[in-house]
């Protein structure tokens, strides 16, 4: 028993029943099955449940879903178009910036959502940005390799 | 999930009033990142909840002649891309600057900082240093209070149960003032702070006319450090002057010890805070 919000996840829209004190975390792993966003420490500190709500950044242990009723939420499953990986999706690839991959859905949203508004993003700035979410398999340098590495399709994008 | 709780949402600010004025025992949430991890460790119990997140008319940042006016809805991560922010009330840009995590401050808001009421709030100090007040409302009237007079202890204010904090008010001050902040925690960022410190100096040449400080992380509620002001007020800006003013802010601070520092590391870290802002502020020795 609770109430229906309706939320454009990847571009397809959805309606769900949810409680007043469900988290949005929950109602998209369980509910909405959209399995890319993580379950791990449930009090924002890890960010491996890292989202785009309405393009921004968010991490979705700290947000209810009543609040977020109409929202538009993107998780790495909307990346790829017509099949082809999203760039920086190729880049952790051609670079290993993984080891066991639990926190690689976060890491490539959070980088593809940083490369679009600022690519030309500094190592400095890469790393600020990032410092959010934990590789407990210690990939960081991997990971802000392939970052680098894909700016300069940002780059192009941006210039079109 | 989070304990039961009723949900209640409007989009503004007299209907959110009014609810609260029926409703006094509701929780009021906006970004909602420190409230989702209070009520889900159960520190703080609440029946119902009272989004104000929707409000657009709480989301601005004005500039005008004598202050400048925050909405309480704005997002730190909207104060720190604020060309105003920056320009104007600098010591509360580099706290929002090393503020949490990108996630946490596009989502967390200035009035949600504030009223939270964590001693270690970064924006706090800041705001002290540059006089802010808040505007207190309820469905009859507005109040003003200076920031340093709203809090009673940790996540303790002096808000009434019917009353929303709606806009943070920062007096323009002239160009003689200079400003700084120094936060320490364990590391750059995605921290509590251990200790924070927010000084402004008002200088005339080489002479200190006025001086405010303000510490976080060391007492129940964000500090004014009225005896090292004191001791500078009035004197001639010297390293040794500096030195002795730092040292007497063990009497303006009463920290306890807990899982990020113990008592004794922030009285020592104190003074030197205190010292190394001062000297930014007078740009003499870092």
């Amino acid at each position: 028993m609770g109430r229906w919000i309706t939320l454009t996840v990847n571009g397809s829209k959805r309606r769900v029943e949810v409680k007043d004190n469900e988290i949005l975390l929950d109602v998209l792993r369980d509910k909405l099955k959209v399995k890319s966003v993580k379950a791990a420490c449930w009090r924002g500190e890890c960010g491996l449940c890292s989202i785009l709500l309405n393009g921004k950044l968010v991490k979705s242990c700290l947000v209810l879903a009543v609040e977020v009723d109409g929202s538009e939420i993107l998780t790495v499953e909307g990346l790829a178009r017509d099949g082809e990986l999203a760039p920086i999706q190729r880049s952790f690839i051609e670079h290993g910036a993984l080891q066991c991959g639990f926190c690689t859905p976060a890491f490539v949203l959070a980088s593809h959502k940083l490369l679009e508004e600022n690519p030309s993003a500094s190592e400095d700035e890469i790393k600020e940005s990032l410092s959010g979410i934990v590789c407990r398999c210690g990939t960081y340098y991997e990971i802000i390799e392939a970052i680098k590495d894909a700016s300069k399709h940002y780059q192009v994008r941006k210039k079109v | 999930m989070i304990p039961r709780i009723e949900y209640y949402k409007f989009e503004n600010l007299s209907e959110a009033l009014s609810y609260l004025r029926n409703n006094p025992d509701s929780k009021i949430i906006a970004g909602g990142t420190d409230l989702i991890i209070q009520l889900r460790s159960k520190k703080i119990n609440a029946r119902k909840l009272l989004d104000i997140s929707r409000i657009n008319e709480l989301k601005y940042i004005q500039d005008g002649s004598e202050y400048f006016r925050i909405g309480a809805l704005v997002t730190i991560e909207e104060l720190k891309k604020s060309k105003v922010i920056k320009d104007y009330a600098q010591p509360l840009w580099r706290a929002v600057n090393n503020f949490a995590v990108w996630q946490v401050r596009n989502t967390a808001t200035i009035g949600g900082n504030i009223c939270n009421a964590s001693p270690a709030a970064d924006t706090v100090p800041p705001l002290i240093v540059l006089e802010a007040k808040l505007k207190l409302q309820n469905i009859e009237r507005v109040r003003e209070v200076k920031i340093e007079e709203f809090f009673k202890g940790p996540g303790e204010t002096i808000i009434e149960r019917d009353e929303i904090l709606t806009e943070i008010v920062i007096p323009k001050k002239n160009s003689l003032w200079r400003y700084s902040f120094i936060k320490l925690g364990r590391r750059h960022s995605h921290i509590l702070s251990i200790v924070n410190v927010a000084v402004g100096l008002k200088m005339n040449n080489t002479k200190i006319e006025d001086a405010i400080i303000a510490l976080g992380s060391v007492a129940p509620t964000p500090v004014r450090a009225k005896n090292v002001e004191e001791y500078l007020r009035e004197r001639q800006a010297t390293s040794k002057l500096i030195d002795e003013a730092s040292r007497e802010v063990v009497k303006d601070i009463k920290p306890i010890s807990d899982v990020r520092a113990s008592a004794e590391y922030r009285v020592e870290m104190s003074k030197l805070l205190v010292k190394k802002a001062l000297n930014e502020c007078l740009d003499i020795m870092k």
